[in-house]
């Protein structure tokens, strides 16, 4: 916590600077810099949501009145520690790669009994309507906080998966002819302001990954990795992708898997 | 170790490394690329209307630069740089340099085009070069990205003439044309922006009373 407000003091510090000199968007700048401030103010907004979180994973509720504590995100059921860190995972039970949103909308509708629309109907929250998932994953991640992000795709399975996400990274498409690896293959570069890594290696993967899920101030909301990678899509301008569809599995798996060894330290705080 | 030998080995790993760099890369995805571009296809929501999922179409030049990671080697280079030559289309009146305050303001714009469910951008809105995204131009200007070179002074620097302007007008309808693969979109050849647009760009990158090149 002392040093994730360090850490995000510095960012705004930085920030400022920045702020300082532009004109044109000076109002809106200055906007988000009092955002910064305000969520400075009480630490990481996305604390609460944390809290929030682990009330909603042993609350009974939905049509079998159950608790998610028999949820096995990998680590067995109920083993919450270093689960959001090693996932995306092959799971015997569904044949299926999947990630953390993945799995714990599995185990709301096996285990609570709702089904998959109703569950994820409010995938991520909006102004006055609050998302559980987004909730539930705060919760999951930092059960992970100070663990190494640990996913190797030794399975044959998750191997084909990364293979398949290092694909979608660099596909290019779309009236910008974009990709992903445009805006986040290279050291070093920024896009206006915003400094943006090499997700193709551990050092730069490792920062941005271990990172998530991050309160953005910008939005005022905490954003899940999905939420993440589908906003990256609508930048790249191509049509939107299925809420937990396997290319935005693969992408995590791709990406996870180039960070794999960095310590984790979520909830994040992000412009 | 005597000076000879030194040498002779500095120049083997030299080589070496050469014959590192010249290895073809795998293409990405190795032997699932097929099944990946399936999977991405189908990943998709169904409501998507038609016209945008013609998005995801790759022309050969989007294919090619995939297989290569943007990187291909220089005779494939040149192949797709002919091929994005020959789209260039010019305005009717043949005029390459426009209004620098239209192209100042072009420049600018980084928002249309966004589509999807969440946050598409409203219909009409105007869609802009967005060259800051990845250039530096006028000064006063600091909130610029920095995935392509710095274009201040550009004008003052590359000069006026007919060539210089020809240049700029048709590396932003086709950027393809002289850098295959680059992360340069293609401005004219996708209709995001117009002949007329772009020779207003044109002169804001060139005008010697534009920002770019004054103060
Ligand atoms: C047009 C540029 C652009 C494209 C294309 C793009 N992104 Fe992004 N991406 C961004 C920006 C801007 C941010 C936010 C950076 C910030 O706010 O500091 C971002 C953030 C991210 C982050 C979080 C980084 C961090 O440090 O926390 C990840 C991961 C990411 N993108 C992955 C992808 C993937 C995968 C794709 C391809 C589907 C993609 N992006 C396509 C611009 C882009
Ligand atoms: C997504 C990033 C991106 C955007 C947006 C972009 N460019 Fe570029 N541009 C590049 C890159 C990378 C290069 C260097 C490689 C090359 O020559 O294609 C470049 C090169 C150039 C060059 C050649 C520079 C030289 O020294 O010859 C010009 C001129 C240029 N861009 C103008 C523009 C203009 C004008 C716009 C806005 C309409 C624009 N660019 C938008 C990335 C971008």
């Amino acid at each position: 916590m002392n040093r994730r407000l360090i850490k995000t003091l510095v960012g705004a510090a930085i920030f400022a600077a920045f702020a300082g000199g532009v004109s044109a968007q000076d109002s809106k700048v200055a906007d988000e810099l009092a955002k910064y401030r305000e969520a400075l103010a009480d630490g990481n907004p996305a604390d609460l949501l944390e809290v929030k979180g682990e009330g909603l994973w042993s609350e009974k509720r939905g049509p079998k009145n159950a608790s998610l504590e028999q949820c096995d995100l990998g680590q067995g059921p109920g083993k919450l520690e270093g689960a959001y860190a090693a996932l995306p995972k092959y799971f015997k039970d569904t044949n299926k790669v999947m990630d953390v949103e993945s799995r714990l909308v599995h185990c709301m509708v096996t285990l609570q009994g709702f089904t998959q629309a109703e569950v994820t109907k409010q995938w991520f929250s909006r102004p006055g309507k609050e998302s559980d998932i987004e909730a539930l994953v705060t919760f999951i991640g930092a059960k992970s906080n100070g663990m190494k992000i640990n996913v190797p795709a030794t399975h044959p399975e998750e191997a084909k998966m990364a293979k398949m996400g290092e694909y979608i990274f660099y596909r290019r498409s779309g009236p910008q002819d974009f990709s992903c690896s445009i805006c986040h293959g290279q050291e070093g570069k920024r896009i206006r302001l915003q400094d943006l890594g090499n997700l193709t290696t551990k050092d730069g993967a490792g920062t941005a990954m271990k990172t998530w899920p991050s309160y953005r101030v910008s939005q005022g909301a905490v954003w899940t990795m999905q939420r993440r990678l589908i906003d990256c899509m609508r930048q790249a301008r191509w049509p939107e992708p299925n809420y937990l569809a396997d290319s935005i599995v693969a992408l995590e798996t791709f990406l996870q898997k180039n960070a794999t060894g960095t310590v984790m330290e979520t909830p994040g705080i992000k412009r | 170790m005597n000076f000879k030998f030194g040498l002779f080995f500095g120049l083997t790993v030299i080589f070496a490394g050469q014959a590192l760099a010249d290895k073809p890369v795998e293409a990405p995805g190795g032997k699932f690329a097929k099944e990946a571009e399936q999977m991405f296809r189908t990943s998709f929501r169904a409501d998507n209307p038609k016209y945008w999922m013609t998005r995801l179409e790759q022309d050969e030049t989007m294919k090619t630069c995939l297989q290569f990671r943007d990187n291909p080697p220089r005779k494939v280079g040149e192949k797709l740089e002919k091929l994005n030559a020959a789209t260039i289309r010019y305005p009717v009146d043949g005029k390459l340099i426009g209004d620098w305050k239209e192209g100042e303001k072009l420049a600018a714009v980084g928002t249309g085009g966004h589509i999807g469910f969440i946050q598409p951008d409203p219909a009409g809105r105007v869609r802009g070069g967005n060259c800051y995204a990845c250039h530096e131009l006028a000064k006063k200007e600091i909130a610029y990205g920095t995935i392509g070179p710095s274009l201040r002074e550009f004008g003052k620097i590359r000069g006026k003439d007919e060539d210089t302007i020809k240049y700029v007008y048709d590396k932003i309808y086709n950027s393809n044309a002289f850098t295959a693969c680059t992360n340069m979109p293609r401005f004219g050849l996708h209709s995001w922006l117009t002949p007329e647009q772009i020779t207003h760009i044109v002169a804001f990158l060139i005008d010697p009373e534009s920002p770019v090149n004054k103060d």
